[in-house]
């Protein structure tokens, strides 16, 4: 990718951040009625959108090779087990990610 | 509201602002101190890809929504893809559409600050903000402004401070992209945790999982995106009773 077609990228996922954040304001002035639709979504997406990006990170996993595939695992359950014990997001991603890179440094080399 | 509609005047009210300051910053430490922390890793993860910390800090300032910055660290490594950028973009923060329906009435009469606490609208801006009981006295807007503003410049500060320290840095960085995998295994479990019906979170699974394997990886989120919403759109009768029923509980 060029700079400019790094800086267009950018600038495209600010406009649309910000679309999400503006919208609310502009089309619903206060009093007016949420479309039950929209809020039907607004219950249920955040789940489905959470689950896709976790396939997300794993897109480009190798998985013929134990030795790149082990590190993900252990990390990967590593990050959940701490989430759930501690339930502090900071601790797991640091724990998690402090994990992994022993594993592909010192480890799996 | 204890001063008047017109609080444009107060942009020049210095004392009203310093008394709106002291308020909201015991309550932004928490996040500033997770904001800087975590936008300190995506700066070193931007640096050890390979760009100079004008990237990260750039994309704090204009983007300012933390999964969205991850994901286009990483797409920036990928082929030209403006279409999917915006899309995935509008997807993953759709969620904020609602943080602002939530906010309509607390942000009214807040003069030109307005724009900006709408701008810096991050999850946990919106989770502060939300729930905040703001002193009596002290005015509404400008405690707004401050939460905002002080969370902001932490993850400004931190994507900076990751950027530029990712260069003097003598291990080897290697495997802190997995910074990203971690906030969103994170991000799911803690929610999975606390949600009492599974079915979207093991939908959206199941349909990126899917589209992966049909599309590759370089062409399976806008696919994964419109089965998501086919999927929903479908269950929606099934998922609506659960929903009233949780409702009624409450």
């Amino acid at each position: 990718m060029t700079t400019a077609q790094s800086i267009i990228v950018i600038l495209l996922a600010a406009l649309a951040t910000m679309l999400t954040r503006f919208i609310p304001f502009i089309f619903l002035p206060e009093g007016k009625k949420i479309p039950e639709f929209i809020d039907y979504l607004g219950k249920v997406l955040p789940a489905a959108v959470f689950g896709m990006l976790v396939i997300y990170c794993y897109k480009n996993i190798d998985v013929t090779s134990a030795s790149s595939l082990a590190p993900e695992i252990i990390a990967s359950c590593a990050t959940v087990v701490l989430q759930l014990w501690w339930k502090q997001m900071l601790v797991s991603i640091a724990g998690g990610t402090i994990i992994y890179m022993v594993l592909v440094n010192l480890i799996f080399v | 509201m204890s001063s008047g509609t017109n609080n444009d005047n107060n942009l020049y009210n210095h004392g009203e602002a310093s008394a709106a300051l002291k308020a909201a910053f015991p309550h932004s430490i928490p996040v500033m101190g997770a904001y800087f922390f975590l936008s300190l890793t995506y700066g070193l993860m931007m640096k050890s890809n390979g760009y100079s910390f004008i990237y990260p800090m750039f994309m704090a300032m204009v983007i300012y929504g933390g999964s969205v910055e991850f994901i286009v660290a990483d797409m920036l490594l990928g082929s030209f893809d403006p279409l999917a950028a915006f899309l995935v973009a509008f997807m993953v923060n759709a969620r904020h559409l609602f943080y602002g329906l939530a906010m309509l009435s607390k942000y009214r009469g807040v003069g030109k600050k307005k724009f900006y606490l709408i701008f810096a609208m991050s999850d946990e801006t919106f989770a502060v903000n939300s729930s905040a009981v703001i002193p009596r006295g002290v005015d509404h807007g400008w405690f707004y402004f401050w939460v905002s503003l002080l969370d902001q410049l932490s993850w400004v500060l931190g994507a900076m401070c990751g950027g530029l320290f990712g260069s003097l840095i003598q291990f080897d960085v290697k495997g802190i992209g997995f910074a990203m995998t971690a906030m969103f295994l994170s991000i799911f479990a803690d929610n999975f945790s606390k949600e009492k019906n599974h079915a979207s979170s093991f939908a959206g699974l199941a349909a990126s999982l899917a589209c992966l394997l049909i599309f590759g990886p370089d062409d399976f989120l806008i696919p994964s995106m419109i089965s998501i919403l086919v999927i929903l759109t479908l269950a929606k009768p099934k998922l609506d009773v659960f929903w009233n029923a949780q409702e009624d509980e409450k």
